[in-house]
């Protein structure tokens, strides 16, 4: 018997993409968000999680996709990484599925940009591809630029 | 169940607290038995604490530190028993013998082993102690209760434990064993052990992890969070007893947060506990003879504080010793004891804690500081003239700053008190200095009693909420709208607001975080108000303070003040150096902490931080001296200049049509010589305002140096005044030395030299460029 392999799924921009579910630690909707000043825009901001001050990322920034439409909020994953947790926005949230490691593959030679950095890996649904994200290197963020100082 | 190897971790661990403790204690007393204030129970003291090391040592198999340990035990229990007295210099290797140990276990500590140093000398000299003495004691033998029976069976914890089961040996035979290795497990006489435990505070007190204290800290932290949340929305719902209820959740909450902050305190005696041994190997190194007083050792202070401050008093204290209390003869000649006193005084004023270190020695001369910082070319000659006593004296923070003529090992190095102030400062505190020549030096530090919960202003700005910490703010000003006109003015192109005739750098919040509030970013109803705020006219200005110097912040509203908890920021934020934290506010949202001195220099408000810090002090010290008479004059509409009348040679006016051309220079014919003209709107930057064809008269003010003269052609001389001047020199630019308020306008000083040497390059040729006094 094959392994198989959790995952946490969600959308961005139409495309499907997946974390391993043991990195996630929750699932929540649309937070109010404190902007930080001078950050990356890819950094979102901050949100208030019980009490925890947890950095957003949006993915579709990161990802370097198109911008989200504005009137659609999206969803938080809270992922927990070695800095502790960090959430990625995301569009909608997907299913936990449970791939076989036969219908997996590395990235494809045409993934381009960022992607390519940040895929791990693809595996074949029926009718479309589940992407892997690396939850680390996805939260690593190159040194906040300083505008002018 | 645990195994051999965590527990014996475990008991490591505790070893290495017990003996820190034990050691200081052994310190401790040793001290007090060199001053000849020791009872005869202080020995026994000083014996259970190096027995207690020994014996724990011995069980779990840390020969090294057995070993050493036992030789001085032996010394100890011989002197204990009257065998031998108590030398000088005896304590003086029993001291050293103390620091052997620290090390050993030091080593155990970092490295997991005992390390490999030779302590077979220090050794030698214990022994060599006993042996000149006991060889003629008369009984070789302890009390019959030291006929020991071992310990060691009950111990038999370990199957790696090397320790033999010991039969009894007699003391005297132990100077003679090797000093490397003595295999003596436990040599506690039955009578001992339970002393050494005694029915003392251990039975009413636990030693808990700091690490367990932080994250009960940290949940406190949220639950006062929580608390406000619901106290702000029970004021919403009109429900009694919701009201009620969170009325209670918020005394419990309080008198919770109390009681943990309570737990992290320890009184600050836990630092000073090594002063004594510090006081007295600096005082014996340097021949000096000196009594340290302590006073307040219970006040309390948060851990994370004690730990920060520990190192910047140790420097202090051994400054005072060093550079402050004199060698004993000194002190005769000058009519006060031989032994000089430092005390050390800490108690809680105001919310804070105060810490005053105080030598009785020969203070600092005011004089002699400023001629070094001179010598150093840290200061010119002139802004120590201007200088007061108390900004002399706090010279000695300046970096690279010394005055010990000569470097000792114990301090003079000059790295030391910048770094002191800069470690008291980054933790919130402040440090101030007085002195009295001859009469001695006092050190004051305030610190803040907590670190995790900080009380802040909150500020609103392009929509957003910022958390200001207290500790950097001075005043809060607000401008109605025509105010705001006059008050605020442009100097090159940076706004300044007249304080009280002090000028101050102003940046706006909104700009400096690039938060013009593009309206797309804020989806939340919230920020749509702040807009309608900031076109009301009225300027909010937060003046703040950061490394010494002010700046006024502007801000679109000033909304309350608060106590926060302080979270860090993640890694991502971290390069952001406008930022010290982030917080959660009472309604749940997070609100980013400014990092004032980060914001600061962010916004080129204080650049040349000591430079400027030094004029900016000279300033309000410079009192009722240092007076100028000063030129004013124009250079076009709204242009106010000013030039040291001393420059000015004459004052001339020439008809316009008298301008001739010589070269490419405009000149005119002066009491038979060619005078040069220099137009000074040409070389002024922010006054180039062109008024070519005006009037038909021309004023110029002659300057001439050494047989030569040049015309400055001005748009209209207005006054001479005498004035103290105070220089900001910010608003330096092409031709200006810097800006100050003369006649309560803001007034540009002119740089005449640069002017010249900008106009005519040969000008100074015979001459290097002279140093104008502004």
């Amino acid at each position: 018997m094959s392994h198989t392999k959790q995952f946490c799924t969600f959308f961005i921009d139409g495309h499907l993409f997946g974390v391993e579910v043991l990195k996630v630690q929750e699932v929540i909707r649309y937070q109010e968000m404190t902007r930080v000043p001078l950050a990356s825009r890819t950094l979102q901001g901050l949100i208030n999680l019980r009490g925890q001050i947890v950095t957003a990322i949006d993915l579709r920034r990161r990802l370097e996709l198109p911008p989200r439409p504005t009137h659609q909020l999206p969803m938080n994953v809270v992922v927990r990484s070695e800095e502790g947790a960090v959430s990625l926005l995301v569009d909608e949230i997907g299913d936990v599925v449970e791939m076989d490691d036969d219908v997996y593959e590395r990235p494809p030679e045409t993934l381009r940009g960022v992607s390519r950095e940040l895929v791990t890996g693809v595996y074949k649904l029926k009718e479309r591809l589940l992407l892997i994200l690396d939850t680390e290197k996805t939260v690593t963020l190159q040194a906040a630029p300083l505008k002018g100082a | 169940m645990p195994t051999n190897d965590e527990l014996q971790q475990q008991l490591i661990k505790d070893l290495l607290i017990e003996s820190a403790e034990g050691l200081d204690r052994f310190d401790r007393e040793m001290l007090s038995l060199e001053k000849g204030e020791g009872q005869p129970e202080t020995l026994n003291v000083v014996f259970r604490a190096i027995h207690t090391i020994k014996g724990t040592a011995g069980c779990l198999g840390l020969s090294k530190v057995e070993s050493v340990a036992h030789v001085g035990e032996n010394l100890l229990d011989a002197v204990r028993s009257g065998k031998l007295s108590l030398t000088q210099e005896m304590i003086g290797t029993l001291l050293c013998y103390a620091d052997a140990l620290r090390e050993i276990l030091k080593c155990l500590e970092s490295t997991g082993n005992e390390g490999d140093k030779d302590y077979s000398a220090l050794l030698q000299k214990l022994q060599e102690h006993q042996v000149a003495r006991t060889t003629e004691a008369t009984t070789p033998e302890a009390c019959p209760a030291k006929a020991e029976t071992s310990a060691s069976p009950t111990w038999g914890l370990f199957d790696d434990d090397p320790l033999p089961v010991l039969s009894p040996k007699p003391e005297s035979s132990l100077p003679a064993s090797p000093p490397t290795r003595t295999p003596t497990a436990a040599e506690s006489g039955p009578e001992r052990e339970p002393a050494m435990k005694g029915p003392s505070v251990s039975d009413s007190a636990i030693r808990v992890s700091v690490d367990q204290l932080d994250k009960l800290m940290n949940l406190v932290g949220e639950l006062v969070l929580a608390r406000n949340q619901i106290v702000q929305y029970s004021g919403l719902i009109q429900d009694n007893s919701l009201i009620a209820a969170s009325q209670r959740l918020n005394i419990i909450t309080t008198e919770l947060q109390e009681g943990v902050m309570k737990t992290r305190m320890q009184p600050i005696g836990n630092v000073w506990t090594k002063f004594p041994r510090v006081v007295r190997d600096v005082a014996h190194e340097l021949g000096k003879k000196v009594q340290l007083v302590m006073q307040g050792n219970e006040t309390e202070l948060d851990r994370t504080i004690i730990e920060a401050i520990k190192d910047p008093l140790t420097h202090i204290v051994r400054n005072a010793i060093d550079h402050g209390i004199e060698m004993p003869e000194a002190r005769a000649v000058a009519g006060k004891p031989g032994e000089g006193t430092l005390l050390l005084r800490a108690f809680h004023e105001g919310g804070q804690v105060n810490i005053e270190i105080m030598d009785d020695g020969r203070g600092m001369h005011v004089a002699k500081l400023k001629e070094k910082a001179m010598q150093k070319l840290m200061i010119t000659a002139e802004q120590a003239s201007r200088m007061s006593d108390r900004e002399a004296l706090n010279l000695i923070f300046l970096p690279g700053f010394s005055t010990a003529e000569k470097i000792t090992n114990v301090s003079g190095r000059g790295v030391g008190m910048d770094v002191v102030k800069t470690n008291i400062e980054k933790i919130g505190g402040s440090v101030d200095i007085l002195s009295e020549p001859n009469s001695g030096t006092t050190i004051k530090i305030k610190i803040p009693l907590t670190l995790a919960i900080i009380p802040a202003l909150v500020v609103t700005s392009g929509g957003e909420r910022f958390a200001i910490p207290q500790v950097s703010l001075l005043e809060l000003v607000r401008l109605e709208s025509d105010q705001a006109l006059k008050g605020i003015q442009m100097l090159s192109g940076s706004p300044v607001y007249r304080l009280r005739g002090q000028l101050l750098p102003l940046c706006y919040l909104n700009k400096e975080l690039e938060i013009e509030a593009p309206a797309s970013s804020a989806p939340q109803g919230q920020s749509t108000t702040a807009p309608s705020s900031r076109t009301s006219d009225a300027v909010n200005i937060v003046i703040l303070q950061a490394d010494g110097r002010q700046f006024g912040l502007v801000v679109d509203e000033i909304n309350d003040t608060e106590e926060i908890v302080v979270k860090p920021l993640s890694k991502q934020l971290k390069g952001l150096t406008c930022f010290a934290g982030a917080t959660i506010m009472g309604d749940g949202r997070v609100a980013l902490i400014l990092d004032v001195l980060g914001l600061a220099q962010h916004a080129n408000v204080i650049n040349e931080v000591r430079d400027r810090s030094m004029g900016d002090k000279s300033k309000s010290g410079s009192g009722n001296t240092n007076k100028q008479t000063l030129l004013l004059f124009d250079v076009g509409k709204g242009s106010r200049l000013a030039i040291p009348l001393s420059m000015v040679a004459r004052l001339e006016e020439f008809p316009r049509d008298r301008i001739e051309h010589s070269g490419t220079h405009r000149v005119v014919q002066y009491r038979g010589l060619i005078l040069p003209l220099i137009r000074v709107a040409d070389y002024v930057t922010a006054h180039g305002v062109a008024e070519e064809e005006s009037p038909d008269i021309i004023q110029v003010v002659v300057y001439s140096e050494e047989g030569r003269s040049v015309g400055l052609v001005v748009g209209s001389i207005s006054d001479i005044v005498e004035e103290v001047v105070n220089v900001r020199r910010d608003a330096r630019g092409q031709g200006i030395l810097g800006s100050a308020v003369i006649q309560d306008r803001i007034t540009d000083l002119l740089d005449v030299s640069a002017i010249i040497q900008a106009a005519d390059p040969n000008f100074y040729s015979q001459k290097p460029a002279l140093e104008l006094v502004a």
